[in-house]
């Protein structure tokens, strides 16, 4: 997993800062192997046993899984997800880039202040009740329709909830922040005599956006864009509470697995394909990215 | 009659104030024309609203009040890409995503100029400023490397005009003069109007067609560099550009073009008076140039001349001549081997002293004067000038 993304534009450590650098990270790579190397590898040896009785994983070694998982059943699902992720990160940028560039641009660094407390303020409640909540707003006898039809718009409730659309809205809603929040990190270090230099020598507001700006609040995009897209694509409660039927996404197939009378070594290979189809997916948006900038 | 390219009409720019602060006045109703195709230097020191009116100029910041007309037509609110003027930034500004050559290619492609035309022109451009790393990034260039890189990006479009802010402050000496001299040729060639922002009042002298010196804000005089270095109308303009002596003394008599002002300790000097008109009895300063003051040996008698080591043609014509003069004696009390010159520190009266400079025509051991000796110190009196404080 040698993916690099090169945020922070100063490259060129001495080798002796990058030494120093390799000792203070040991503690975080010692937690890493325990809690995410170790784990990892034990999903993937999972994926390959077979399912014995009352749930227990015995031999022999098989590719029944990941046959299941690529089959007409749960492919389908597997491609919502990618889809879903993909849009909620798109709607995410759209929202997430001018709403940064906003609050980094303000001459007040109180008024700043306020707005970035504002933007993480929802993280203060518990992402189930924040959920929970978009339930009851978007319910049949919910917040919305109890309005719409009290003041006659409508009589039948509309269909809200349930919906891939409300799983969207969940999504969106509950990962703007990570969006927002590297975007204001990059376009604060911009300088903004360069958007004047750009002025100078002709170019109106799009271009200098487009050449300027842009290229250089890139690192900031990139990673919003991946900070949203995993934990998008591997969400399993606002589908869950806001999607019913009709949204499920990958996430709840798998938490399906590994609950109750689950099939632990289906969920395992679920889990491994969707995350070497986020690696791929990272690989060549890095790709794209480092061809841009 | 010169058509005006610039003008600058009753310009005011207020920043508005912090907390706790008074609002920042940078600019203080100036008033400037500068010509089509002439060298316009602003010349002050540091913090005198200079960048700030080649901001406004530029259309980065709007006057507070006052106009300004570029070449027939108010700008007031014209966007900066829609004024046919360039920049070259005091911090550079470079766009550090692209390379040496993206960077000066920038305007032309903004300009709709093909691709291949753009990369020859920039790299005309990048060879007059005698720059080599194309294809580096500016972060990997030194600080007058990124400078010429500045000058490059902005004459390329060969603009009207061009906004150049203490473009060569970070070149060495030698790489100053070579840059100086091509500014100078391609200001002329392309006869483009150039607002030129320094605080070294040499290069303003020998760049510029003309010169304003400002001072917190407010444009202190307007000239032609000679005009300005000789007839200085301020104390602030006279000690700005070149060094000057200044002696305070209180002026007693006015005639004509003489005035006579009484130094501390009753020395009586003449110097030129101030235009303005001076009331007399008032305290003044006579302002001399070092280079403008001749030193004799008072140990030889003056129906011999002067001492043969010192004169020059033109001190013995002075005096030939008859012109009207000033005869102060005094005593060296600090003397300095500068090379080309020497300069002695003099004190005449009971408390004024006078830096005067002597040029060194022969060898070292010729020089005349000694820390001690009594000497007489005289001057053209159209050299002193008496200004108001
Ligand atoms: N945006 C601003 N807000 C407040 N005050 C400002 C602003 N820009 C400039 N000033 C003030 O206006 C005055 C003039 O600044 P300016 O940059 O024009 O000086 P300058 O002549 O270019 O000086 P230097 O030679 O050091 O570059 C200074 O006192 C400065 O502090
Ligand atoms: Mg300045």
């Amino acid at each position: 997993m040698a993916l690099s993304f090169d945020l922070s534009s100063s490259g060129g450590y001495s080798s002796r800062e990058r030494r120093r650098g390799f000792s203070l990270a040991i503690p975080a790579l010692i937690w890493l192997v325990l809690f995410f190397i170790l784990p990892v590898c034990i999903v993937f040896v999972v994926s390959f046993l077979t399912r014995g009785q009352r749930g227990a994983l015995v031999l022999p070694l098989t590719l029944e899984h990941y046959e299941r998982i690529l089959g007409p059943v749960f492919r389908p699902v597997l491609f919502d997800s990618l889809w879903i992720a993909f849009l909620t990160t798109i709607i995410c940028l759209v929202l997430g880039y001018p709403l940064a560039f906003f609050i980094s641009t303000r001459k007040s660094k109180q008024m700043q202040n306020v707005a970035l407390f504002l933007v993480i303020l929802p993280f203060w409640t518990n992402f189930l009740v924040r959920t929970y909540a978009w339930q009851i707003i978007l319910g049949a006898e919910g917040t919305i329709n109890g309005m719409l039809t009290g003041l006659g718009l409508i009589s039948e409730p509309l269909a809200l909830i349930n919906t891939d659309f409300a799983v969207l809205l969940g999504l969106v809603y509950g990962f703007l922040p990570f969006m927002v929040l590297p975007i204001f990190a990059s376009v604060e270090r911009f300088e903004f005599r360069l958007v004047e230099a750009a002025y100078d020598l002709g170019a109106n507001d799009l271009r200098t956006f487009l050449r300027v700006v842009l290229p250089l609040t890139l690192p900031g995009v990139i990673a919003g864009c991946i900070l949203v897209f995993i934990p998008a694509i591997g969400s399993f409660i606002t589908p869950d509470l806001l999607g019913g039927t009709q949204g499920i996404m990958i996430g709840n197939l798998i938490t399906g697995q590994f609950r109750g009378s689950g099939n632990w070594p289906l969920g395992s290979a679920a889990s491994i394909v969707m995350m070497i189809v986020v690696i791929l997916g990272l690989v060549v948006y890095s790709r794209i990215g480092r061809r841009a900038s | 009659m010169q058509q005006v390219g610039i003008e600058i009409k009753n310009v005011i720019k207020e920043f508005p104030a912090r907390r706790g602060e008074e609002p920042v006045r940078a600019v203080d109703n100036i008033s400037l024309q500068i010509y089509e195709g002439e060298f316009f230097a602003l010349l002050g020191p540091s913090g005198c609203g200079k960048t700030t009116t080649l901001r406004m100029i530029a259309g980065f910041e709007e006057p507070s009040s006052g106009e300004i007309i570029l070449r027939g037509k108010p700008v007031q609110g014209v966007p900066p890409f829609h004024r046919p003027v360039n920049t070259v930034f005091q911090d550079y500004a470079l766009f550090p995503h692209m390379t040496v050559l993206q960077n000066v290619m920038f305007g032309l492609e903004m300009a709709g100029v093909n691709a291949r035309e753009a990369r020859d022109r920039a790299a005309a451009a990048l060879e007059m400023v005698r720059l080599k790393q194309f294809d580096r990034k500016p972060r990997q260039l030194s600080g007058g490397q990124q400078q010429r890189v500045a000058l490059a990006r902005a004459l390329v479009k060969q603009p009207a005009v061009l906004l150049l802010d203490e473009p060569l402050g970070a070149l060495d000496l030698k790489l100053r003069k070579e840059m100086q001299y091509e500014l100078m040729q391609m200001q002329e060639e392309l006869n483009m109007t150039f607002v030129y922002v320094t605080h070294d009042q040499e290069e303003a002298l020998t760049m510029c067609d003309r010169i304003a010196v400002m001072d917190r804000g407010k444009v202190l005089q307007v000239g032609r560099g000679n005009e300005i270095y000789e007839t200085p109308h301020s104390r602030f303009v006279a000690d700005f550009i070149g060094e000057t002596n200044f002696i305070e003394g209180k002026l007693t008599a006015i005639n004509g073009k003489k005035a006579t002002v009484v130094l501390p300790g009753g020395v009586e000097v003449e110097a030129t008076p101030d235009q303005t008109g001076t009331s007399l009895n008032s305290s003044v300063t006579v302002a001399i140039r070092p280079e403008k003051i001749t030193l004799v040996h008072v140990s030889l008698p003056t129906d011999q001349g002067l001492n043969a080591r010192v004169s020059t043609a033109e001190v013995m014509s002075a005096i030939e001549t008859e012109e009207d003069r000033t005869f102060v004696p005094g005593t060296i009390i600090f003397s300095n081997y500068i090379g080309t010159d020497t300069r002695y520190t003099v004190r005449i009266g009971e408390s004024s002293t006078l830096i005067v400079r002597e040029q060194n025509f022969g060898n070292f051991k010729d020089i005349t004067f000694k820390v001690g000796d009594q000497v007489m110190v005289f001057w053209a009196t159209e050299n002193a000038r008496v200004l108001i404080q």
